[in-house]
């Protein structure tokens, strides 16, 4: 998950797709990122890599859609619907998972126990 | 003789029991004279020991009051009653009289021989100019060529020159001698030297070049003596130098240390010999370190001794002197007993704060009220209200009365009270008053000891001073001379350290090159 300038990013992910819910006028997904490259990465508890500037996944709330659709604390989401969320502002990360008209997100997370799971399956 | 004898015994055990000031500062100052109190630690063994019958320690306390020859009663009143013999001197007292011998007699003689020299020879280099231009005009004059102009431009600046140099010499030399010290100045011992060999080798050809041979070029006699007046102006730009310049620049650090309670000063010195340099730690010390006050010290010790007392060495194999083995082993079993002394210091210590606290309390409230009883009148009012007008002394010694008890109390507490007397309180009060001081002002005196030039000179403990050192006392300081100043009843220990070597390199740093970035760590719920 470290990312080395000019190569590109290899991570182990899982496909994630959140329903939105409909709160009032709002849509909302039920977690909270934090994170961002306009942010201070040694703040956040989650990285392995405390340069690593990507989107973490702080908090989920219990029973909230996310929750439902399998995200977890911690997980780092790579890709949005399609667009990349590795190096993006905070700012920019929020308006793409909060985008009026959708109703479906498709994620790409990646946390580290899936990389350790797919090395157990393989030395076995 | 005796009579003192047996009562400094009996005092001895009462000090060790009762946490009276006075009487511990007689012990103190005994101690000095006696060897090991090998009575006390039979005292507290409650062995039995005969000793003088206890109805006459109470009046060898009053004893010792009267011997201090000052009333310090004055907030009490109290009878004392004389009960040993009248004629007997105590061992300090005879220490003191054989010193007052000494000074008189003493080692002025030296002092004043320098003087002398020093004087003499200057006259004479004063004098010399003078004689070099006058002889020629008294011995030969009919045979002298006649003076110009240019000669007598000389003569102006002949005198000019002489007397900025007399102008000179008395801003640097003609000064009260301050200090009476060991050796010998040697900087100025090399000048004196210096002048002497120049001004005889100016003498000698003159002698011979221009008296033997009776020159007629007087002009040329005149810029002789113009060139000495020159030279000796640079002997004096020397002396300056040597004697007030080079010592400016400070390259030591010096640490002083007081042997009995451990206060400690630090101060910067240039190149000085060891006898100047104790001689500016004196100075100084006379206006830096806090009073010496022997009452303060005897805790310590009668702490110390109950430590060790109650243990004894029996020899249970036989006779055999191993005096350092039995030393030995009490240092030994002294250290391995439970006692709780460093309880009983501590709960003391935090008793003794408390109360001088309090005391202090009471003591500012009360000073501020008297304080408020006194109004200072205008001019205006002095003519309306003749009547109760009082001057300084006066309204001091109508407020005083409301505050003195408590001013007492808080002194003796402190262990202060032998150093202010109720005339030295009552003068200060005035002083105070006088000057529109305020009450902590006045009290400023009173609740920190203050340093030693403060108070009178009957009380200071310390005027003969001797210079221990091991090396030459007129060798210069080097790093890690340790010399001492011993007095008769405390040391200064002094401790001399190079100023380091200090390599400072810079830095450039571009006013525009000031710039911050923010660092978040924000969370967004979606």
């Amino acid at each position: 998950m470290s990312y080395v300038p000019g190569q590109p990013v290899t991570a182990v992910v899982q496909r994630i797709e959140i329903h939105k819910l409909r709160q009032g006028d709002n849509l909302i997904l039920g977690f909270s990122i934090g994170g961002g490259i306009d942010q201070d990465p040694t703040q956040n508890p989650f990285s392995e890599d405390k340069t690593d500037k990507g989107i973490y996944v702080t908090r989920v709330t219990e029973g909230g859609p996310a929750e439902v659709a399998g995200l977890q604390i911690g997980d780092k989401i790579m890709q949005v619907n399609g667009w990349d969320m590795t190096m993006v502002t905070h700012d920019q990360a929020r308006k793409r998972l909060t985008k009026r008209n959708e109703e479906v997100v498709r994620l790409l997370v990646t946390r580290q126990s899936l990389q350790k799971a797919v090395q157990q399956s393989m030395m076995s | 003789m005796s009579a003192a004898m047996d009562t400094e015994s009996t005092y001895s055990g009462y000090s060790h029991y009762s946490g009276h000031s006075k009487k511990a500062h007689r012990q103190g100052s005994r101690d000095r004279h006696k060897s090991p109190r090998s009575k006390d630690g039979s005292r507290s063994e409650k062995s039995v020991t005969i000793q003088t019958p206890p109805a006459e320690p109470l009046l060898g306390n009053d004893a010792s009051r009267a011997e201090e020859g000052q009333d310090d009663n004055w907030g009490e009143t109290t009878t004392a009653i004389t009960g040993t013999s009248e004629h007997s001197i105590s061992q300090e007292d005879i220490a003191r009289i054989s010193k007052d011998l000494e000074d008189s007699v003493g080692l002025d003689c030296k002092r004043y021989l320098g003087l002398t020299v020093a004087a003499v020879l200057g006259l004479l280099v004063f004098l010399t100019p003078i004689a070099f231009i006058l002889l020629p005009q008294i011995l030969w004059r009919d045979d002298l060529e006649p003076c110009g102009t240019v000669c007598e431009g000389l003569f102006i600046s002949v005198a000019f020159k002489l007397l900025i140099l007399l102008i000179g010499t008395w801003a640097l030399f003609f000064r009260q001698p301050k200090a009476d010290i060991p050796r010998v100045f040697v900087f100025r011992a090399l000048l004196l030297v210096l002048i002497f060999l120049f001004v005889f080798s100016y003498w000698l050809f003159y002698g011979v070049r221009i008296l033997d041979s009776k020159d007629t070029n007087y002009q040329g006699i005149v810029q002789y003596a113009v060139s000495l007046v020159d030279a000796l102006l640079f002997i004096h730009y020397l002396a300056i130098v040597l004697l007030e310049l080079r010592q400016l620049q400070p390259m030591f650090t010096v640490k002083v240390v007081r042997s009995t309670d451990g206060e400690s000063r630090y101060y910067s010195l240039g190149h000085l010999s060891i006898q100047r340099a104790a001689l500016v730690v004196l100075e100084n010390y006379y206006k830096d370190f806090t009073v010496y006050n022997p009452a303060l010290l005897t805790a310590s010790k009668s702490r110390a001794a109950k430590h060790m007392a109650g243990l004894k060495v029996y020899n249970v194999d036989g006779p055999g002197n191993n005096a350092s083995g039995q030393s030995r082993a009490m240092i030994a079993a002294a250290a391995r007993r439970r006692d709780s002394s460093h309880n009983e210091l501590y709960y003391e210590e935090a008793d003794h704060e408390r109360r001088v606290k309090k005391r202090r309390a009471r003591l500012v409230v009360a000073v501020e009220e008297a304080f408020t009883h006194i109004k200072r009148l205008q001019a205006e009012e002095q003519q309306k209200a003749p009547g109760e007008m009082m001057d300084p002394r006066e309204a001091a010694q109508a407020i005083f009365p409301s505050m003195a008890r408590a001013l007492q109390k808080y002194l003796r507490t402190t262990r202060q009270q032998q150093y202010h007397s109720m005339e030295s309180i009552l003068q200060h009060l005035s002083f105070c008053i006088t000057n529109n001081m305020t009450p902590k002002a006045f009290l400023e005196r009173y609740l920190n000891p203050g340093p030693t030039l403060q108070y009178d000179r009957d009380r200071w403990f310390s005027k003969q001073w001797t210079l221990v050192s091991e090396e030459a006392v007129t060798s210069g300081l080097q790093d890690g001379i340790v010399f001492v100043l011993k007095c008769l009843d405390f040391s200064l220990v002094v401790n001399v350290k190079k100023i380091p070597f200090i390599k400072l390199s810079e830095e450039f740093i571009d006013p525009k090159s000031h710039k911050f970035v923010l660092r978040l760590q924000s969370e967004t719920s979606v």
